[in-house]
């Protein structure tokens, strides 16, 4: 153990950069600039990197700083740095349309987050005793991502909404398992990487052939039209 | 090893067809390396026949009769689809006028897929086993926008969405299993491993496995289609080119109920509850019969039979659910034959949409009188997908109704009510497609790709009357993995 840092800071910091995690999902819900989306998002990316240096730490696993570095990298840096690009390259510009308005997607978020931590609590029993309440944050964000993602019109805030369900899974895989096997987590960033080149490509093509990035096109395929 | 080159070889492919896929020249590729991936998964077989399981890379790797089964079914319908694809696709570039990038997108991503779907078979990994789905997603997302008018870019997006919502379920399903496996085979990658999980289930938190099921269930039954989370597989299927259906049903709708039955079996032995079998009845029951309805709502050929692979799922899943030796070979044969069937359905398909340039089901009037041989290969490939004896789906679907009297009566009148309306469904607009006057073709098209069809429409047939002994060992062994 270090010895400016002892097991039980540690944990605290642990502990702080959660709640930093799911405050930030609460503000990914409630944001209604585009421009801000990208900005939380990254700092969601962050913040999950600094998790799992704090992890990799606490357990003196050296694969995890490689996971860090990966994740700071491409959540913290890459995917935000794109999209930005990606907004002015399209010049998408003013608020989101959202379906709900603020006051009640929050309350429905609050009611969200008590369902998922009543769902993680008969689980803490199998958990290593550091990361108690872990799960239920993670369960949280992810679920708070899914509704940011069903209450908005925009497709590229529908797409911040699959990348925020990406850093909550992210944080359940680092953070409360103290770190899946690497082979897994490189795969999954692959994947997410790919995901979001085809996203790139897929705006491009969507504008050209609609002329705008609002997800109202979406509703021609429909039964007996 | 055989297992490690079969997917060396069949991954090269992509990068070849990235580089070469064009023209003629491109197909003729397309159709090697898919006969030598063939080739390869009948050695593999052969080696399983002497060896048993086998095992690659410190169990990494692993096929047992499951993953053999479907490895075979893979290989003989990419070699089939890459043959049809000769002349069907040389038609669809010759009528949508794609440039040389667009063919060399559309090999290359087919390979991927195909790549994907061996690598999720023969992982033994559960971790790597949801990398492969997700990266059979990715690559399908842009083979169905391949056309690129503002009906495929729709499909893909909600193609892409639902099946990403989808899939980061199954992530979580997947991370908790890590979860529940940690303190039993420690830290690493070897508490992912298929087999060791399998051997010390019974050890496992049911608590976490239950839940863990139940995100893996939603998540992967998306892509499988179950009812009510099926509604990107019509758009998908329509938009698509018909080989790409033809694939999305025959191959990766099983692929991902068979990532389902692997966590099933986990779940069974660590909760000793029915709990995953109860859900894949229900879930089972409800698709086939919503399927069954819609289906009798269809207007375009191609959603008509994309409903059709959403029925066969939920039948597939009813059976697994019922459990029991008897429905769990019935199962897997059901499994088989849709495969074979709906793929030869979505070629002959195919092929009449590209002459009629339309895929309304009005549009498509006499075609027996016009074209025999493709009223033919239409005739017998829904005959076949709607179960006439002596095919196999008849032996299935009728194994599968004996189980359920057996295990579960009360679902009887419901599996029959669904099948009785899928057939009704079905029957009366294949009359039409096939009988009456023709109308004048829109579109002139060579005659061609057939072969393969009638191949496929051949081994139903055997399956039906025949299984070979190996086979049915094989069958066995799967109920051994599953119980």
């Amino acid at each position: 153990m270090r010895p400016f840092l002892d097991l039980f800071s540690l944990l605290s910091i642990l502990k702080f950069l959660a709640a930093w995690m799911l405050l930030l999902s609460f503000a990914l819900l409630a944001q209604r600039r585009l421009l801000s989306l990208i900005h939380l998002l990254a700092w969601q990316g962050i913040t999950l990197a600094l998790s799992t240096a704090m992890v990799a730490v606490l357990t003196g696993d050296r694969l995890l700083w490689v996971s860090a570095t990966l994740t700071l990298s491409l959540k913290g840096l890459l995917i935000p740095f794109l999209l930005h690009r990606l907004l002015r390259r399209l010049q998408v510009r003013g608020d989101v349309e959202m379906s709900l308005n603020v006051a009640s997607v929050q309350l429905l978020g609050i009611v969200l987050v008590i369902f998922a931590f009543a769902l993680a609590a008969p689980l803490a029993g199998s958990l290593p005793a550091a990361t108690h309440g872990m799960l239920g944050i993670a369960l949280a964000a992810f679920l708070l991502a899914f509704l940011m993602m069903i209450t908005r019109r925009k497709a590229i805030s529908e797409v911040v909404g699959f990348l925020a369900m990406d850093n909550a899974l992210f944080f359940a895989a680092t953070s409360a398992t103290l770190g899946m096997p690497l082979i897994v987590e490189l795969g999954i960033a692959l994947d997410a990487l790919i995901a979001f080149l085809i996203l790139g490509v897929f705006f491009f093509h969507i504008r050209e052939s609609f002329e705008n990035l609002d997800l109202h096109w979406l509703e021609h395929l429909r039964e007996n039209q | 090893m055989i297992l490690l080159w079969l997917l060396v070889v069949v991954a090269l492919g992509i990068p070849v067809l990235a580089l070469l896929g064009d023209g003629r020249r491109g197909r003729w590729i397309f159709m090697t390396i898919n006969f030598a991936v063939f080739l390869l998964s009948l050695l593999a077989a052969w080696e399983f026949l002497r060896h048993g399981p086998l095992t690659a890379l410190a169990d990494e790797l692993r096929m047992d009769a499951l993953s053999l089964i479907l490895v075979l079914l893979n290989g003989v319908i990419g070699l089939t689809t890459a043959w049809f694809s000769a002349s069907y696709w040389q038609q669809e570039v010759e009528h949508h006028h794609f440039s040389k990038g667009r063919q060399r997108l559309y090999h290359a991503m087919f390979q991927s897929f195909l790549a994907t779907m061996f690598l999720a078979l023969l992982s033994n990994n559960m971790g790597i086993l949801w990398v492969a789905l997700e990266g059979a997603t990715l690559s399908t997302v842009l083979l169905v926008s391949l056309q690129r008018s503002g009906e495929s870019l729709e499909a893909a997006w909600k193609y892409f969405i639902l099946c990403g919502v989808g899939l980061a379920m199954a992530l979580f399903g997947t991370i908790l299993l890590y979860f529940a496996a940690q303190p039993v085979l420690g830290d690493g990658a070897k508490a992912l491993l298929w087999s060791a999980l399998h051997q010390h289930a019974s050890q496992l938190n049911g608590t976490v496995l239950t839940l863990a099921f139940v995100f893996v269930f939603v998540g992967y039954g998306t892509k499988v289609g179950f009812a009510p989370l099926n509604t990107w597989l019509p758009d998908a299927h329509a938009a698509g080119p018909s080989t790409v259906s033809a694939v999305l049903s025959g191959l990766l709708l099983n692929v991902a109920l068979y990532a389902i039955l692997r966590f099933k079996s986990l779940t069974d032995a660590a909760s000793g509850t029915d709990f995953a079998a109860h859900l894949l009845l229900a879930f089972g029951l409800l698709s086939l019969l919503l399927a069954a309805f819609s289906m009798l709502r269809q207007h375009d050929v191609k959603r008509l039979f994309a409903y059709s692979s959403v029925e066969h799922m939920g039948l597939i899943a009813i059976a697994f659910g019922l459990g029991g030796p008897l429905a769990i070979f019935a199962g897997v044969l059901h499994m088989m034959g849709h495969s074979l069937a709906k793929s030869s359905v979505f070629f002959s398909v195919g092929r009449a949409v590209q002459e009629a340039d339309s895929r309304e089901l009005k549009d498509l009037h006499g075609i027996l009188k016009l074209r025999p041989t493709l009223g033919w290969s239409l005739l017998l490939s829904i005959l076949a997908i709607v179960g006439m004896p002596p095919g196999s789906l008849f032996l299935s679907e009728f194994l599968i109704v004996v189980a359920s009297i057996q295990r579960a009566w009360f679902t009887t009148p419901l599996l029959l009510l669904g099948l009785e309306i899928a057939f009704a469904a079905i029957f009366p607009r294949l009359l039409h497609m096939l009988l009456g006057e023709p109308r004048t073709p829109q579109v002139l098209v060579r005659a061609g790709g057939f072969s393969p069809i009638f191949l496929q429409l051949f081994a139903v047939l055997l399956l039906g009357v025949w299984i070979p002994a190996a086979l049915a060992g094989w069958m066995h062994n799967v109920v051994g993995i599953l119980q």
